[in-house]
């Protein structure tokens, strides 16, 4: 399938699933939906540094949190429409990771993770310490009850979040299928070996952690306006970075499609356990099933299904 | 602005003070990380793990706990045996241990923490012992407070011990040679995995007693954890990958730069002082201070 088509049939299955939601007249499924979508952008944004060149970011929770507090920024100042604030957002958040990326990727691969786990305690240092964005107190950002055309506000965050979402799994899609997706995967197999035969892993590598880090930043960017206040424990949670690692992993990383089944499985199955059992409990779920499958499925439930034909090799 | 010389030289002692005590905390990954190559990031969740053992040993037997650390070693060292073998037999056999190995411990690191959430909840949990309430020692116009300075001076007794024991048992030598050269340590009759495991359960048995020094120093809570990951690597990297010495040099260091910080700029600032020291590592000497 060719990506024109491809982008059309994503619009057409979103707009049944946004017809869908508002025929059940339920606002709670709103909520709930626009959370799974927000997995499904994270984990699509996730495995395109992850799965597709190997290289672990275990600081989803500070480029999500970048985008949520641009927003804040940009709320004290001048509030903006939020489809801008998601253009800036993802414009602060590529830049961040391009830097961060700078600065270790050429080093072993470990060491860009452990940067990236660093990263968010700094972020978060820095915010707390910030106050004209609230600090440690926190900041409220109000939503409008309503919007013209669709009427209730949650409706229009949810369209947002299910656009940016075709928007992330359509971007995946066509990496994987172009040059720049081959030469990802030379670097995940083996760098040493890409890089002799001339291919630019330093630039891919950039190029992959700006588009990754700038979805996460656009992730974030509705986020003050559903949650309505933001705090910076919330905006940096762990569960976040867990939720992005363990959705791809479980789903599968080699392809686009693995971070959306992950993310809308255990999207689903959290907001399922959250109602009926606990928060605690529902966390501690995505850890053990993390830890479960990369040790007994190491390619996620897309690995399970044997392949009909073999790729031809790139 | 006006520096006056106590507070400087009150900074200097908090900072080395606390350097020992980071010195035991990173220890673990020194060996694990920095000799084995294991990325293990889950090292704080089981230094938070010891805390807790201590806090329950304290709070209903009333033993010290520092000496809960040291009795629990032995645990902690099998609960590292136990956690090599199964990296070992999912990961390093397969050769993938690259990304699923850290999703691995990243997994472990998020299981020990809710847990500890679910069982103990969020509250700041400490514990009690003669020497914390000692009131500080008074050496001019220096004040040492015991609560830091036991910690620190049992976590130099810890290391000197793995340094003799890293450079003079047959063991310990085959640890420092396992990451050089695995065919070489066969060849001397000794199992490069046996020999990773017993050092991946010393790395993980010296949580226990960093954990017990942490819920000396400062109240404890399940997620404070995260605040070393930072750290640990931090120093690790800055002291010289796999070299004891480096580790502690560098653990001084941190420890007095961010005693400065949380002196001049306010506490809140300090957690950032080392994601720059490693940033700063990273992109000026890789190798560290006394890396090979």
């Amino acid at each position: 399938m060719r990506s024109l088509p491809f982008l059309l049939i994503s619009l057409a299955i979103a707009a049944i699933i946004f017809v869908i939601a508002r025929l059940l007249q339920n606002d709670y499924v709103f909520f709930a939906g626009y959370t799974v979508l927000q997995f499904v952008v994270l984990a699509t944004a996730w495995n395109i540094l992850g799965g597709y060149t190997g290289y672990v970011n275990f600081g989803t929770a500070a480029f999500f949190a970048l985008g949520a507090y641009t927003t804040v920024f940009f709320h004290k100042l001048y509030p903006l429409p939020i489809p801008l604030l998601i253009v800036i957002a993802a414009l602060v958040s590529g830049l961040v990771g391009l830097g961060m990326g700078y600065l270790t990727l050429r080093l072993r691969g470990s060491f860009f993770a452990i940067a990236t786990l660093a990263l968010a305690v700094v972020l978060q240092t820095l915010i707390v310490n910030w106050d004209f964005v609230g600090g440690s107190r926190g900041a409220y950002v109000i939503r409008p009850r309503e919007i013209p055309i669709l009427g209730s506000y949650i409706q229009y965050l949810f369209l947002i979040m299910l656009l940016l979402a075709v928007a992330a799994i359509v971007t995946a899609r066509t990496i994987e299928r172009s040059r720049l997706g081959y030469g990802f995967a030379t670097i995940r197999d083996d760098e040493l070996a890409a890089e002799a035969a001339g291919v630019p892993t330093l630039k891919l590598k950039l190029i992959a952690t700006m588009i990754s880090g700038a979805f996460m930043g656009m992730a974030g960017a509705p986020f003050p306006y559903y949650i309505g206040y933001l705090e910076p424990s919330s905006a940096f949670g762990l569960p976040y970075a867990v939720n992005s690692i363990a959705m791809p992993m479980i789903g599968g990383t080699m392809t686009w499609i693995g971070p959306v089944i992950g993310a809308v499985l255990l999207g689903v199955i959290q907001q399922v356990a959250t109602v009926t059992i606990s928060s605690a409990v529902n966390l501690l779920l995505v850890g053990v099933l993390l830890v479960v499958f990369v040790v007994i499925a190491p390619n996620g439930i897309m690995g399970l299904f044997p392949k009909r034909r073999k790729k031809s090799a790139p | 602005m006006l520096v006056s010389y106590d507070l400087v030289l009150n900074a200097l002692i908090a900072g080395i003070l606390l350097g020992g005590f980071y010195a035991a905390v990173t220890v673990g990954i020194s060996i694990a990380f920095g000799i084995l190559d294991i990325v293990n990031i889950a090292h704080p969740a089981f230094i938070i793990l010891g805390s807790y053992i201590a806090y329950l040993v304290n709070s209903q037997f009333g033993l010290d706990p520092i000496l809960t650390s040291i009795i629990a070693l032995p645990v902690f060292y099998v609960l590292g045996a136990m956690v090599y073998q199964v990296y070992y037999l999912s990961f390093e056999r397969r050769g993938q241990d690259a990304l699923r190995g850290l999703a691995f411990f990243f997994g472990l690191l998020f299981i020990t923490e809710v847990l500890l959430i679910l069982v103990f909840g969020v509250d700041y949990r400490y514990v009690t012992a003669a020497y914390i309430d000692w009131p500080p020692l008074h050496l001019g116009v220096i004040d040492i407070p015991m609560r830091m300075l036991i910690p620190c001076l049992i976590s130099l007794a810890l290391l000197g011990t793995l340094q003799l024991f890293l450079s003079r048992t047959f063991t310990g030598r085959a640890i420092m040679a396992v990451a050089q050269d695995q065919l070489a340590l066969k060849l001397m009759a000794a199992n490069p995995i046996r020999i990773k495991r017993i050092a991946f359960g010393i790395s993980i048995a010296t949580a226990a007693m960093a954990g017990a020094f942490l819920i000396v120093i400062q109240p404890v809570e399940p997620s404070i954890g995260r605040e070393y990951i930072g750290r640990v690597f931090a120093i690790c990297v800055l002291g010289g990958l796999g070299s004891l010495p480096g580790t502690l040099i560098a653990a001084m260091l941190l420890g007095i730069v961010e005693s400065f910080t949380a002196t001049f700029y306010g506490p809140s600032w300090a957690p950032a002082v080392s994601f720059g020291i490693l940033l700063l590592t990273l992109a000026v000497r890789p190798a560290g201070i006394l890396g090979r």
